[in-house]
């Protein structure tokens, strides 16, 4: 097996980081994770939770160095890292200081000392040594762990970086407003930088007026890594949007709409990204150019009795997605949403995900979704649909619905509410929509 | 959202009509099924007390900012104090609204 390098495509002094508008160069920051792998506990496992991402990325490559793994908890709820101590014993937390735990035993990151020595030792690591471990809820609750090599993350951060910017930018420098212990955010702001010859912005600024400005400090080209919810915010506040060069959107499906007036007001061209956590990142698009996903470099899709899987590329092992798919050729596909979000009425057959889809295309809607109602009698079952549109009448999104779908899919009834119950990172948890629809049906009486 | 326990809790303190027109712009604009003289001007907006996380308070900042023109930054070093409360929130509003 081959040693991977930790980083690639950078210039020698080439700037790998903006820290409160500081550069670092790629060397200090080689550098300054070797110091840090130096200084960290001799453990198996390190849940990293530096807010920092500068400091996380440290954190990783020093991890690396001492071939200790990552573990990338979905939260870090003292209840999830209480598990972890449980599931990997001796597990600490590395943090830079705003992440408090109890849980765990606690390694405070070290203040630099100040001169940086450059990296005089390895900057390789074995493709097959096991890097971060992500998880997924399994149907027990109990979180089901998937690893990756780190072979398999510098190979998703390469894809990233040759599909976006190979042959047409060098040295983007990428501000996130996602969180970096996400495989989302891992990948795009942290991995992609890496690999891609990419500049980090450290931080992971709040409030519309934070973004614009720090965004606005970057050198060009310059991309913004960020969700649906956080986009439609950002462009709801600001009037002056500073120009960007890239665009980048995933965790939940995106409106035309909100797509458009993105590339409009950014001047620049928006991706999406769909992923999981078990594969990582699949495929991308840009869905002002087209509906369709395009796999990234060496990934493949296939199909068997059971669905959809995806291999290939930097995907490990066969993964079986959950997602309805329909492939068109060799080389694109649709996605019809979540195989759980199959439904079908009178047998007629559909997704959420699809309806949702149209249910968010229509002019003057800003958020919508349709939920299967949980209760079977017996009857024809009907769907509720809740859609934030001011100004807009219940008939015309009724006509403008019955153009698109089937009348069977029809939501009865079709409620107006001012938000949806959207959580952090722009998902509507079931449970949340479940409360929707039975404070619904007291008001109904 | 609301929690039951919300609605036996007696405010300290009653709320100025600035504070009240300001606590009701936060509930229309979060939706939430709750009074806006029933909130507690001194309890914290943030987790505790209205249980609001940081989807909410954008939601907040957005309808603030559109209402009164005041943006709010992060890199304010009052920032936690900002937010500690509908009264500071609502202190600082008008401090940056009369400017």
């Amino acid at each position: 097996m081959a040693d991977i390098p930790l980083i690639r495509n950078f210039d020698a002094g080439a700037v790998f980081a903006f820290q409160n508008r500081r550069p670092i160069r790629v060397e200090e920051f080689l550098a300054e994770a070797h110091r840090l792998a130096g200084l960290m506990p001799d453990r198996q496992y390190v849940v990293n939770l530096c807010s920092d991402r500068y400091r996380f990325a440290a954190g990783l490559v020093a991890a690396l160095l001492r071939r200790q793994v990552s573990l990338l908890p979905p939260n870090s709820t003292d209840d999830f890292l209480n598990r972890l101590s449980l599931d990997y014993p001796g597990v600490y937390c590395l943090s830079d200081g705003t992440a408090q735990t109890s849980q765990l035993h606690t390694f405070l990151y070290p203040q630099p000392a100040g001169n940086a020595v450059p990296a005089a030792s390895s900057s390789h690591v074995p493709e097959e040594q096991v890097a971060t471990i992500g998880f997924t809820s399994g149907s027990t609750g109990r979180p089901r762990p998937h690893p990756k090599s780190w072979g398999a993350l510098a190979k998703s951060g390469l894809a990233g970086f040759e599909r976006f910017f190979q042959g047409i930018y060098r040295n983007m420098s990428v501000l996130g407003t996602v969180p970096h212990q996400h495989m989302y955010g891992l990948e795009s702001t942290i991995l992609m930088v890496m690999q891609g010859g990419l500049r980090m912005h450290s931080g992971r600024p709040f409030f519309a007026a934070d973004i614009c400005a720090e965004l606005e400090a970057l050198p060009r080209p310059r991309g913004l890594v960020t969700t649906p919810v956080h986009l439609r915010l950002l462009l709801a506040e600001a009037n002056d949007l500073p120009q960007a060069d890239f665009l980048l959107c995933a965790t939940a499906p995106l409106s035309p709409q909100l797509a458009a007036e993105a590339e409009r007001r950014f001047a620049a061209p928006l991706y999406e990204i769909y992923g999981c956590t078990e594969a990582g990142q699949v495929a991308t698009r840009r869905p002002a150019e087209s509906h369709q996903w395009r796999p990234l470099p060496g990934v493949a899709l296939f199909e068997s009795e059971e669905g959809t899987w995806v291999k290939g590329g930097h995907i490990e092992k066969e993964v079986l997605l959950g997602d309805v798919i329909e492939l068109c050729g060799r080389n694109a596909f649709l996605l019809h949403g979540r195989t759980a979000d199959l439904i079908n009425i009178a047998g007629k057959r559909t997704s959420l995900a699809h309806l949702n889809f149209h249910l968010n295309s229509i002019e003057g809607v800003r958020d919508g979704t349709f939920v299967m109602p949980e209760e079977d009698d017996g009857t024809v079952t009907r769907l509720t649909a809740f859609v934030v549109a001011p100004g807009v009448a219940s008939e015309a999104i009724m006509a403008a619905l019955r153009q698109r779908i089937d009348a069977a899919f029809l939501p009865r009834p079709l409620c107006f509410v001012e938000s949806l119950p959207r959580n952090e990172t722009g998902k509507l948890p079931r449970m949340a929509l479940d409360d929707l629809v039975a404070r619904l049906a007291a008001k109904a009486g | 959202m609301n929690e039951p326990a919300m609605k036996q809790t007696v405010p300290n303190d009653a709320l100025t009509a600035e504070e009240l027109e300001l606590a009701q712009l936060i509930v229309s604009a979060l939706n939430l099924e709750m009074q806006a003289a029933q909130i507690d001007p001194t309890a914290p907006l943030y987790g505790g007390g209205m249980a609001l996380d940081s989807i909410d308070i954008l939601e907040v900042a957005l309808a603030v900012s559109k209402a009164y023109g005041v943006k709010l930054r992060s890199d304010d070093d009052l920032n936690h104090k900002i937010f500690n409360s509908l009264r500071s929130l609502n202190e600082h509003i008008q401090q940056h609204r009369a400017q």
